[in-house]
Protein backbone atom coordinates (compact mmCIF):
# COMPACT_ATOMS: atom_id res chain seq x y z
CA UNK A 1 0.00 0.00 0.00
CA UNK A 2 3.26 2.17 1.08
CA UNK A 3 5.01 1.37 -2.36
CA UNK A 4 1.58 2.06 -4.14
CA UNK A 5 1.03 5.26 -2.72
CA UNK A 6 4.63 6.71 -3.29
CA UNK A 7 4.21 5.22 -7.18
CA UNK A 8 0.95 7.56 -7.40
CA UNK A 9 3.01 10.57 -6.32
CA UNK A 10 5.73 10.19 -8.64
CA UNK A 11 3.16 9.53 -10.99
CA UNK A 12 1.35 12.95 -10.44
CA UNK A 13 4.47 14.78 -9.85
CA UNK A 14 5.21 17.36 -13.08
CA UNK A 15 8.70 16.04 -14.79
CA UNK A 16 9.09 18.11 -17.92
CA UNK A 17 12.30 15.54 -19.23
CA UNK A 18 9.99 12.85 -18.42
CA UNK A 19 6.95 13.88 -20.45
CA UNK A 20 8.99 14.84 -23.32
CA UNK A 21 10.50 10.75 -23.53
CA UNK A 22 6.63 10.31 -25.05
CA UNK A 23 5.90 11.85 -28.73
CA UNK A 24 2.99 13.67 -28.73
CA UNK A 25 -0.29 11.92 -29.55
CA UNK A 26 -2.65 14.34 -31.28
CA UNK A 27 -5.39 12.19 -32.21
CA UNK A 28 -5.94 10.97 -28.65
CA UNK A 29 -5.32 14.01 -26.97
CA UNK A 30 -8.11 15.71 -29.13
CA UNK A 31 -10.03 13.00 -28.05
CA UNK A 32 -9.55 12.96 -24.49
CA UNK A 33 -9.91 17.03 -24.37
CA UNK A 34 -13.11 16.70 -25.68
CA UNK A 35 -14.45 13.78 -24.01
CA UNK A 36 -13.28 15.31 -20.73
CA UNK A 37 -15.84 18.85 -22.18
CA UNK A 38 -19.12 17.07 -23.02
CA UNK A 39 -19.15 14.99 -20.25
CA UNK A 40 -17.93 17.54 -17.54
CA UNK A 41 -21.14 19.80 -19.40
CA UNK A 42 -23.32 17.48 -19.34
CA UNK A 43 -22.34 16.38 -15.87
CA UNK A 44 -23.29 20.37 -14.72
CA UNK A 45 -26.92 19.84 -16.18
CA UNK A 46 -26.73 16.62 -14.36
CA UNK A 47 -26.09 17.68 -11.04
CA UNK A 48 -28.11 21.17 -11.45
CA UNK A 49 -31.35 18.80 -12.15
CA UNK A 50 -30.57 16.87 -8.58
CA UNK A 51 -30.30 19.29 -7.00
CA UNK A 52 -33.39 21.11 -7.93
CA UNK A 53 -35.06 17.77 -7.51
CA UNK A 54 -33.75 18.09 -4.27
CA UNK A 55 -34.92 21.68 -3.55
CA UNK A 56 -38.38 21.14 -5.02
CA UNK A 57 -38.68 18.21 -3.27
CA UNK A 58 -37.30 19.74 0.08
CA UNK A 59 -40.13 22.36 -0.71
CA UNK A 60 -42.77 20.32 -1.27
CA UNK A 61 -42.08 18.35 1.51
CA UNK A 62 -42.28 21.48 3.89
CA UNK A 63 -45.27 23.36 2.38
CA UNK A 64 -47.59 20.94 2.11
CA UNK A 65 -46.64 19.25 5.52
CA UNK A 66 -47.31 22.23 7.38
CA UNK A 67 -51.11 22.55 5.24
CA UNK A 68 -54.54 20.81 5.20
CA UNK A 69 -57.27 21.28 4.00
CA UNK A 70 -61.26 20.40 5.42
CA UNK A 71 -64.04 20.31 3.13
CA UNK A 72 -67.68 20.32 3.91
CA UNK A 73 -69.67 18.74 1.96
CA UNK A 74 -73.23 19.28 3.63
CA UNK A 75 -76.57 20.06 1.94
CA UNK A 76 -77.31 24.05 1.41
CA UNK A 77 -79.30 24.53 4.72
CA UNK A 78 -76.11 23.08 6.46
CA UNK A 79 -73.20 24.02 5.43
CA UNK A 80 -72.96 26.98 7.54
CA UNK A 81 -73.81 24.86 11.12
CA UNK A 82 -71.61 22.02 10.51
CA UNK A 83 -68.36 24.94 9.07
CA UNK A 84 -69.12 26.67 12.97
CA UNK A 85 -68.64 23.12 14.43
CA UNK A 86 -66.15 22.37 12.20
CA UNK A 87 -64.06 25.23 12.57
CA UNK A 88 -64.97 24.84 16.79
CA UNK A 89 -63.16 21.44 16.94
CA UNK A 90 -59.93 22.56 14.65
CA UNK A 91 -59.28 25.78 16.89
CA UNK A 92 -59.12 23.39 19.82
CA UNK A 93 -57.27 20.46 18.51
CA UNK A 94 -53.70 20.69 19.65
CA UNK A 95 -51.20 21.22 16.77
CA UNK A 96 -53.32 23.14 15.12
CA UNK A 97 -52.42 26.91 14.26
CA UNK A 98 -55.28 28.35 12.32
CA UNK A 99 -57.97 27.39 10.82
CA UNK A 100 -60.01 29.63 8.58
CA UNK A 101 -62.84 29.13 6.11
CA UNK A 102 -62.05 30.48 2.68
CA UNK A 103 -64.39 32.91 1.64
CA UNK A 104 -66.34 32.62 -1.92
CA UNK A 105 -63.79 34.66 -3.89
CA UNK A 106 -60.86 32.78 -2.54
CA UNK A 107 -63.12 29.49 -4.17
CA UNK A 108 -63.39 31.54 -7.18
CA UNK A 109 -60.28 31.99 -7.44
CA UNK A 110 -58.88 28.45 -6.91
CA UNK A 111 -61.52 27.00 -9.89
CA UNK A 112 -60.69 30.11 -12.06
CA UNK A 113 -57.57 28.73 -13.81
CA UNK A 114 -59.99 25.80 -14.84
CA UNK A 115 -63.86 27.44 -15.42
CA UNK A 116 -62.71 30.83 -16.28
CA UNK A 117 -62.66 33.93 -13.78
CA UNK A 118 -67.00 34.73 -14.75
CA UNK A 119 -67.81 31.26 -13.11
CA UNK A 120 -71.21 31.96 -11.50
CA UNK A 121 -70.51 30.29 -8.41
CA UNK A 122 -73.46 31.38 -6.03
CA UNK A 123 -75.45 28.70 -7.93
CA UNK A 124 -72.99 25.99 -8.07
CA UNK A 125 -73.44 23.22 -4.93
CA UNK A 126 -69.68 23.99 -3.97
CA UNK A 127 -68.40 22.65 -0.72
CA UNK A 128 -66.72 25.06 1.84
CA UNK A 129 -63.15 24.38 2.28
CA UNK A 130 -61.57 25.60 5.44
CA UNK A 131 -58.02 25.92 5.58
CA UNK A 132 -56.10 24.62 8.09
CA UNK A 133 -52.32 25.97 9.18
CA UNK A 134 -50.29 23.33 11.82
CA UNK A 135 -47.62 23.56 14.11
CA UNK A 136 -44.10 22.10 13.02
CA UNK A 137 -45.14 19.16 14.79
CA UNK A 138 -48.38 18.55 12.95
CA UNK A 139 -51.58 17.14 14.76
CA UNK A 140 -52.92 14.13 15.07
CA UNK A 141 -54.94 12.95 12.03
CA UNK A 142 -57.03 9.75 13.02
CA UNK A 143 -58.16 11.70 16.18
CA UNK A 144 -59.11 15.07 14.72
CA UNK A 145 -61.31 12.70 12.20
CA UNK A 146 -63.34 10.93 15.24
CA UNK A 147 -63.85 14.30 17.05
CA UNK A 148 -64.89 15.67 13.68
CA UNK A 149 -67.38 12.86 12.75
CA UNK A 150 -69.12 13.22 15.48
CA UNK A 151 -69.49 16.73 15.90
CA UNK A 152 -69.49 17.83 11.71
CA UNK A 153 -70.25 14.70 9.98
CA UNK A 154 -70.22 16.51 6.79
CA UNK A 155 -66.57 17.30 7.13
CA UNK A 156 -63.97 15.54 5.22
CA UNK A 157 -60.24 16.35 6.32
CA UNK A 158 -57.70 16.11 3.39
CA UNK A 159 -54.07 16.10 5.11
CA UNK A 160 -52.58 16.36 1.43
CA UNK A 161 -50.37 12.97 2.64
CA UNK A 162 -52.16 11.21 -0.30
CA UNK A 163 -51.27 13.52 -2.87
CA UNK A 164 -47.52 14.54 -1.50
CA UNK A 165 -46.19 11.41 -0.94
CA UNK A 166 -46.21 10.45 -4.92
CA UNK A 167 -44.85 14.41 -5.37
CA UNK A 168 -42.20 13.77 -2.99
CA UNK A 169 -41.14 10.43 -3.96
CA UNK A 170 -41.03 11.66 -7.70
CA UNK A 171 -38.76 14.75 -6.24
CA UNK A 172 -36.41 11.83 -4.96
CA UNK A 173 -36.42 9.66 -7.76
CA UNK A 174 -35.46 12.54 -10.04
CA UNK A 175 -32.78 13.57 -7.99
CA UNK A 176 -31.59 9.91 -7.88
CA UNK A 177 -31.38 9.76 -11.63
CA UNK A 178 -29.47 13.13 -11.76
CA UNK A 179 -27.24 11.15 -9.27
CA UNK A 180 -27.24 8.27 -11.42
CA UNK A 181 -26.63 10.41 -14.82
CA UNK A 182 -23.36 11.53 -13.24
CA UNK A 183 -21.85 8.10 -12.00
CA UNK A 184 -22.75 7.36 -15.83
CA UNK A 185 -20.89 10.52 -16.70
CA UNK A 186 -17.86 9.24 -15.13
CA UNK A 187 -18.18 5.68 -15.83
CA UNK A 188 -18.22 6.89 -19.31
CA UNK A 189 -15.52 9.25 -19.27
CA UNK A 190 -13.54 6.21 -17.51
CA UNK A 191 -14.22 3.95 -20.95
CA UNK A 192 -13.06 6.66 -23.62
CA UNK A 193 -9.98 7.75 -21.64
CA UNK A 194 -9.21 4.24 -20.74
CA UNK A 195 -9.54 3.11 -24.80
CA UNK A 196 -7.85 6.71 -25.57
CA UNK A 197 -4.86 5.75 -23.52
CA UNK A 198 -4.61 1.84 -24.43
CA UNK A 199 -4.32 3.61 -27.97
CA UNK A 200 -1.71 5.92 -27.19
CA UNK A 201 0.12 2.97 -25.47
CA UNK A 202 -0.37 0.46 -28.11
CA UNK A 203 0.98 3.45 -30.52
CA UNK A 204 3.96 3.60 -28.42
CA UNK A 205 5.00 0.27 -28.25
CA UNK A 206 8.57 1.41 -29.47
CA UNK A 207 8.94 3.86 -27.22
CA UNK A 208 8.31 2.00 -24.58
CA UNK A 209 10.73 -0.90 -26.11
CA UNK A 210 13.41 1.78 -25.84
CA UNK A 211 12.99 2.67 -22.40
CA UNK A 212 12.60 -0.69 -21.00
CA UNK A 213 16.01 -1.13 -23.12
CA UNK A 214 17.86 2.16 -21.21
CA UNK A 215 16.17 0.98 -17.71
CA UNK A 216 13.06 2.62 -17.37
CA UNK A 217 11.12 0.95 -14.83
CA UNK A 218 7.02 0.71 -15.45
CA UNK A 219 6.28 2.97 -12.78
CA UNK A 220 8.33 5.74 -14.82
CA UNK A 221 7.08 4.71 -18.14
CA UNK A 222 3.26 5.10 -17.01
CA UNK A 223 3.70 7.52 -15.30
CA UNK A 224 4.39 9.89 -18.90
CA UNK A 225 1.20 8.61 -20.09
CA UNK A 226 -0.76 9.17 -17.04
CA UNK A 227 -0.02 12.68 -16.30
CA UNK A 228 -0.34 13.36 -20.24
CA UNK A 229 -3.70 12.14 -20.26
CA UNK A 230 -4.75 13.57 -16.46
CA UNK A 231 -3.78 16.84 -17.45
CA UNK A 232 -5.91 16.94 -20.54
CA UNK A 233 -8.92 15.43 -18.87
CA UNK A 234 -9.00 18.05 -16.49
CA UNK A 235 -8.49 20.76 -19.03
CA UNK A 236 -11.23 19.74 -20.90
CA UNK A 237 -13.90 19.11 -17.90
CA UNK A 238 -12.60 22.94 -16.35
CA UNK A 239 -13.69 24.25 -19.79
CA UNK A 240 -16.66 21.85 -20.34
CA UNK A 241 -17.62 23.37 -16.51
CA UNK A 242 -17.61 26.52 -17.51
CA UNK A 243 -19.13 26.34 -20.68
CA UNK A 244 -22.25 24.34 -18.64
CA UNK A 245 -22.51 26.97 -16.13
CA UNK A 246 -22.54 29.85 -18.71
CA UNK A 247 -25.59 27.70 -20.46
CA UNK A 248 -27.15 27.31 -16.77
CA UNK A 249 -27.62 30.69 -16.78
CA UNK A 250 -29.31 30.92 -20.16
CA UNK A 251 -31.85 29.09 -19.01
CA UNK A 252 -35.13 31.30 -18.48
CA UNK A 253 -35.71 31.42 -14.53
CA UNK A 254 -39.17 30.73 -13.35
CA UNK A 255 -40.87 32.55 -10.81
CA UNK A 256 -42.36 31.25 -7.11
CA UNK A 257 -44.34 28.90 -8.39
CA UNK A 258 -40.83 27.58 -10.23
CA UNK A 259 -40.67 23.66 -10.71
CA UNK A 260 -37.33 21.23 -11.58
CA UNK A 261 -37.23 22.56 -15.24
CA UNK A 262 -37.47 26.41 -13.80
CA UNK A 263 -34.75 26.17 -11.62
CA UNK A 264 -32.05 24.37 -12.61
CA UNK A 265 -29.84 27.01 -11.34
CA UNK A 266 -27.01 26.14 -8.97
CA UNK A 267 -26.88 27.84 -5.56
CA UNK A 268 -25.18 27.78 -2.04
CA UNK A 269 -22.92 24.64 -1.42
CA UNK A 270 -23.94 23.14 -4.52
CA UNK A 271 -21.01 25.14 -6.07
CA UNK A 272 -18.86 23.34 -4.37
CA UNK A 273 -19.67 19.81 -6.72
CA UNK A 274 -19.61 22.37 -9.82
CA UNK A 275 -15.78 22.96 -8.41
CA UNK A 276 -15.32 19.73 -8.10
CA UNK A 277 -16.25 18.46 -11.91
CA UNK A 278 -12.86 19.37 -13.50
CA UNK A 279 -10.29 17.69 -10.53
CA UNK A 280 -13.06 14.45 -10.33
CA UNK A 281 -12.31 14.53 -14.21
CA UNK A 282 -8.93 14.84 -13.66
CA UNK A 283 -8.69 12.24 -11.18
CA UNK A 284 -11.08 9.70 -13.19
CA UNK A 285 -8.68 10.19 -16.01
CA UNK A 286 -5.48 9.35 -13.67
CA UNK A 287 -7.16 5.99 -12.45
CA UNK A 288 -8.50 5.01 -15.84
CA UNK A 289 -4.59 5.67 -17.59
CA UNK A 290 -3.17 3.88 -15.01
CA UNK A 291 -5.54 0.91 -15.56
CA UNK A 292 -5.08 1.15 -19.39
CA UNK A 293 -1.15 1.24 -18.83
CA UNK A 294 -1.19 -1.65 -15.87
CA UNK A 295 -2.35 -3.96 -18.84
CA UNK A 296 -0.64 -2.58 -22.06
CA UNK A 297 2.92 -2.69 -20.20
CA UNK A 298 2.16 -6.37 -18.71
CA UNK A 299 1.19 -7.32 -21.99
CA UNK A 300 4.22 -6.21 -23.73
CA UNK A 301 6.25 -7.73 -21.26
CA UNK B 1 28.45 -10.26 -13.31
CA UNK B 2 26.28 -11.99 -15.29
CA UNK B 3 25.63 -15.54 -15.06
CA UNK B 4 23.73 -18.70 -16.34
CA UNK B 5 23.05 -21.55 -14.94
CA UNK B 6 21.38 -24.89 -17.10
CA UNK B 7 19.60 -22.11 -18.41
CA UNK B 8 16.62 -22.59 -20.58
CA UNK B 9 13.92 -20.84 -23.12
CA UNK B 10 11.17 -22.34 -24.55
CA UNK B 11 8.81 -20.11 -26.90
CA UNK B 12 5.42 -21.30 -28.49
CA UNK B 13 6.03 -24.98 -27.17
CA UNK B 14 9.79 -25.21 -28.88
CA UNK B 15 12.51 -25.21 -27.08
CA UNK B 16 15.01 -22.16 -28.43
CA UNK B 17 17.88 -22.55 -25.94
CA UNK B 18 18.69 -25.22 -24.01
CA UNK B 19 21.03 -26.48 -21.21
CA UNK B 20 23.49 -22.74 -21.25
CA UNK B 21 25.86 -21.94 -18.17
CA UNK B 22 27.72 -19.08 -18.59
CA UNK B 23 29.72 -17.06 -15.99
CA UNK B 24 31.13 -13.71 -17.38
CA UNK B 25 33.77 -12.29 -15.26
CA UNK B 26 34.82 -8.47 -15.14
CA UNK B 27 36.26 -6.91 -17.53
CA UNK B 28 36.57 -10.15 -19.88
CA UNK B 29 35.08 -9.47 -23.58
CA UNK B 30 33.18 -12.04 -25.02
CA UNK B 31 32.10 -12.77 -29.08
CA UNK B 32 29.16 -15.07 -29.17
CA UNK B 33 28.82 -16.35 -32.38
CA UNK B 34 26.27 -18.54 -34.49
CA UNK B 35 24.09 -18.53 -37.53
CA UNK B 36 21.35 -16.59 -38.34
CA UNK B 37 18.14 -17.66 -36.17
CA UNK B 38 20.44 -19.70 -33.65
CA UNK B 39 19.11 -17.79 -30.46
CA UNK B 40 22.45 -14.94 -29.95
CA UNK B 41 19.69 -12.39 -29.49
CA UNK B 42 17.46 -14.64 -27.54
CA UNK B 43 20.61 -15.12 -25.14
CA UNK B 44 21.57 -11.88 -25.22
CA UNK B 45 18.06 -10.68 -23.88
CA UNK B 46 18.16 -12.97 -21.06
CA UNK B 47 21.32 -11.76 -19.77
CA UNK B 48 20.19 -8.61 -19.54
CA UNK B 49 16.58 -9.95 -18.05
CA UNK B 50 14.55 -8.27 -21.10
CA UNK B 51 13.46 -12.23 -21.24
CA UNK B 52 12.66 -14.40 -18.46
CA UNK B 53 14.52 -17.99 -18.65
CA UNK B 54 11.88 -20.72 -18.38
CA UNK B 55 14.18 -23.25 -17.11
CA UNK B 56 17.63 -23.01 -15.20
CA UNK B 57 18.76 -19.44 -13.71
CA UNK B 58 20.09 -15.98 -14.83
CA UNK B 59 21.74 -14.34 -12.11
CA UNK B 60 23.11 -10.42 -12.91
CA UNK B 61 25.03 -8.65 -10.26
CA UNK B 62 24.42 -12.11 -7.92
CA UNK B 63 20.78 -11.24 -7.99
CA UNK B 64 18.51 -13.97 -9.33
CA UNK B 65 16.42 -12.63 -12.16
CA UNK B 66 13.61 -14.86 -11.57
CA UNK B 67 12.83 -13.50 -8.10
CA UNK B 68 13.04 -10.33 -8.76
CA UNK B 69 10.09 -7.51 -9.82
CA UNK B 70 9.96 -5.92 -13.66
CA UNK B 71 10.71 -2.56 -11.93
CA UNK B 72 13.69 -4.24 -9.70
CA UNK B 73 15.15 -5.91 -13.34
CA UNK B 74 14.92 -2.41 -14.81
CA UNK B 75 16.60 -1.34 -12.09
CA UNK B 76 19.55 -3.70 -12.87
CA UNK B 77 19.43 -3.36 -15.95
CA UNK B 78 20.90 -0.04 -15.92
CA UNK B 79 24.52 -1.38 -14.94
CA UNK B 80 24.31 -2.99 -18.42
CA UNK B 81 24.47 -0.45 -21.62
CA UNK B 82 23.10 -1.98 -24.32
CA UNK B 83 23.59 -1.78 -28.49
CA UNK B 84 21.18 -3.34 -30.64
CA UNK B 85 21.61 -3.99 -34.11
CA UNK B 86 18.18 -1.30 -35.03
CA UNK B 87 19.34 0.37 -32.31
CA UNK B 88 15.82 1.58 -31.09
CA UNK B 89 15.77 5.54 -30.69
CA UNK B 90 13.04 7.68 -30.00
CA UNK B 91 12.99 9.53 -33.33
CA UNK B 92 10.90 12.56 -31.72
CA UNK B 93 13.90 13.30 -29.67
CA UNK B 94 17.33 14.48 -31.20
CA UNK B 95 20.70 12.62 -30.60
CA UNK B 96 21.71 14.29 -27.46
CA UNK B 97 18.44 13.83 -25.59
CA UNK B 98 18.60 10.20 -26.78
CA UNK B 99 22.10 9.54 -25.49
CA UNK B 100 21.22 10.94 -22.28
CA UNK B 101 17.76 9.08 -21.73
CA UNK B 102 19.30 6.42 -19.32
CA UNK B 103 20.12 9.55 -17.44
CA UNK B 104 16.72 10.90 -17.78
CA UNK B 105 14.57 7.89 -16.88
CA UNK B 106 16.69 7.17 -13.76
CA UNK B 107 16.21 10.42 -12.70
CA UNK B 108 18.95 12.21 -13.14
CA UNK B 109 19.78 15.54 -14.81
CA UNK B 110 21.45 15.42 -18.21
CA UNK B 111 22.41 18.71 -17.54
CA UNK B 112 24.62 18.50 -14.78
CA UNK B 113 26.13 15.64 -16.90
CA UNK B 114 26.52 18.40 -19.90
CA UNK B 115 30.52 18.41 -20.02
CA UNK B 116 30.45 14.31 -20.06
CA UNK B 117 27.53 14.30 -22.63
CA UNK B 118 29.41 16.48 -24.65
CA UNK B 119 32.66 14.43 -23.84
CA UNK B 120 31.23 10.96 -24.93
CA UNK B 121 29.35 12.71 -28.12
CA UNK B 122 32.82 13.88 -29.29
CA UNK B 123 34.35 10.15 -27.92
CA UNK B 124 32.21 8.47 -30.74
CA UNK B 125 32.52 10.90 -33.52
CA UNK B 126 29.16 12.88 -33.32
CA UNK B 127 29.75 16.62 -31.96
CA UNK B 128 28.62 17.76 -34.91
CA UNK B 129 25.35 15.71 -35.36
CA UNK B 130 24.27 16.28 -31.58
CA UNK B 131 21.64 17.87 -32.86
CA UNK B 132 20.39 15.61 -35.64
CA UNK B 133 16.99 13.49 -35.25
CA UNK B 134 17.88 9.94 -35.39
CA UNK B 135 16.00 8.98 -38.87
CA UNK B 136 18.65 11.66 -40.46
CA UNK B 137 21.94 9.42 -38.91
CA UNK B 138 23.55 7.28 -41.41
CA UNK B 139 23.98 3.21 -40.04
CA UNK B 140 27.03 3.93 -38.69
CA UNK B 141 26.10 7.41 -36.94
CA UNK B 142 23.23 5.37 -35.68
CA UNK B 143 25.49 2.70 -33.82
CA UNK B 144 27.81 5.00 -32.24
CA UNK B 145 24.99 6.81 -30.74
CA UNK B 146 23.46 3.58 -29.54
CA UNK B 147 26.98 2.93 -28.21
CA UNK B 148 27.22 6.66 -26.66
CA UNK B 149 23.77 6.10 -25.08
CA UNK B 150 24.98 2.65 -23.98
CA UNK B 151 27.58 3.63 -21.81
CA UNK B 152 26.33 7.24 -20.57
CA UNK B 153 25.52 5.53 -17.24
CA UNK B 154 28.92 4.14 -16.75
CA UNK B 155 27.45 0.56 -16.74
CA UNK B 156 29.63 -2.62 -16.05
CA UNK B 157 28.72 -4.64 -18.78
CA UNK B 158 28.04 -3.82 -22.42
CA UNK B 159 26.01 -5.95 -24.64
CA UNK B 160 26.29 -5.54 -28.34
CA UNK B 161 24.16 -7.29 -30.81
CA UNK B 162 25.37 -7.34 -34.07
CA UNK B 163 26.59 -3.68 -33.56
CA UNK B 164 28.22 -4.03 -37.33
CA UNK B 165 25.35 -5.23 -39.06
CA UNK B 166 24.56 -2.81 -40.95
CA UNK B 167 27.61 -0.55 -41.47
CA UNK B 168 30.64 -0.85 -43.47
CA UNK B 169 34.01 -2.16 -43.16
CA UNK B 170 35.96 1.02 -42.27
CA UNK B 171 32.74 2.22 -39.77
CA UNK B 172 32.68 -1.35 -38.21
CA UNK B 173 36.74 -0.65 -37.36
CA UNK B 174 36.03 2.19 -35.94
CA UNK B 175 33.21 0.95 -33.15
CA UNK B 176 35.38 -2.06 -32.10
CA UNK B 177 37.86 0.42 -31.61
CA UNK B 178 35.93 1.98 -28.86
CA UNK B 179 34.76 -1.55 -27.79
CA UNK B 180 38.35 -2.34 -26.85
CA UNK B 181 38.68 1.03 -25.59
CA UNK B 182 35.81 0.21 -23.06
CA UNK B 183 36.96 -2.92 -22.33
CA UNK B 184 40.73 -1.29 -21.71
CA UNK B 185 38.74 1.19 -19.09
CA UNK B 186 37.75 -2.51 -17.20
CA UNK B 187 34.35 -2.76 -19.01
CA UNK B 188 33.04 -6.09 -19.41
CA UNK B 189 31.76 -6.78 -23.35
CA UNK B 190 30.04 -9.53 -24.91
CA UNK B 191 28.91 -8.81 -28.02
CA UNK B 192 27.06 -11.06 -30.52
CA UNK B 193 27.99 -11.25 -33.89
CA UNK B 194 28.19 -12.97 -37.31
CA UNK B 195 31.02 -10.92 -38.28
CA UNK B 196 34.31 -13.37 -38.38
CA UNK B 197 36.13 -10.70 -39.54
CA UNK B 198 35.26 -8.28 -36.60
CA UNK B 199 36.26 -11.11 -34.01
CA UNK B 200 39.84 -11.75 -35.67
CA UNK B 201 40.57 -8.11 -35.42
CA UNK B 202 39.62 -8.00 -31.88
CA UNK B 203 42.09 -10.63 -31.09
CA UNK B 204 44.10 -8.98 -32.91
CA UNK B 205 44.13 -5.73 -30.04
CA UNK B 206 42.45 -7.31 -26.76
CA UNK B 207 42.02 -10.91 -24.93
CA UNK B 208 38.68 -12.44 -26.25
CA UNK B 209 36.76 -15.67 -25.90
CA UNK B 210 34.35 -16.50 -28.34
CA UNK B 211 31.39 -18.56 -27.98
CA UNK B 212 28.91 -20.26 -30.24
CA UNK B 213 25.61 -21.22 -30.28
CA UNK B 214 25.15 -24.60 -32.26
CA UNK B 215 22.11 -26.73 -31.54
CA UNK B 216 20.39 -24.48 -29.09
CA UNK B 217 23.44 -25.07 -26.40
CA UNK B 218 26.32 -22.43 -25.68
CA UNK B 219 30.06 -23.73 -26.92
CA UNK B 220 33.49 -22.76 -26.92
CA UNK B 221 34.33 -21.77 -30.52
CA UNK B 222 37.26 -23.69 -31.96
CA UNK B 223 40.87 -22.75 -32.73
CA UNK B 224 40.24 -21.28 -36.00
CA UNK B 225 38.65 -18.23 -34.56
Amino acid sequence: MNVDLRNTGRMLKFDERADRVVPPTGFTARLTLFSAFAMAFLAVFALALSLAAGRVADRWGNELAQSSTLRISAPAGEVATQTEAALRVLRTTPGIVDARALSLEEQRALLAPWFGADLPIDDLPLPQLIDITETDDGYDAAGLRLRLAAEAPAAVLDDHARWRRPLIDAAARLRLLGWAAILLIATATAAMVTLAANAALAANAQVIAVLRLVGATDTYIASAFVRRFALRALTGAAFGTLLGIVALFLVPSGSDTAGVLTDLSIQGVGWVWVVLIPPLSGLVAFLATRYAAGRVLEELA
Amino acid sequence: MIELENVAYSYGGGELLTDMTLSVAPGSFHFLTGPSGSGKTTFLKLCYGALQATGGHVRLFDRDVRGLSRDDVALLRRKIGVVHQDCQFLDHLPVTENVALPLTVSGQDPNASDANLKELLAWVGLTSRAGALPPELSGGERQRAALARAVIMSPDVILADEPTGNIDWEMSQRLLTLLVELNRMGKTILVATHDLGLIRAAKAQVQTRVLRISNRRLQMAGADL
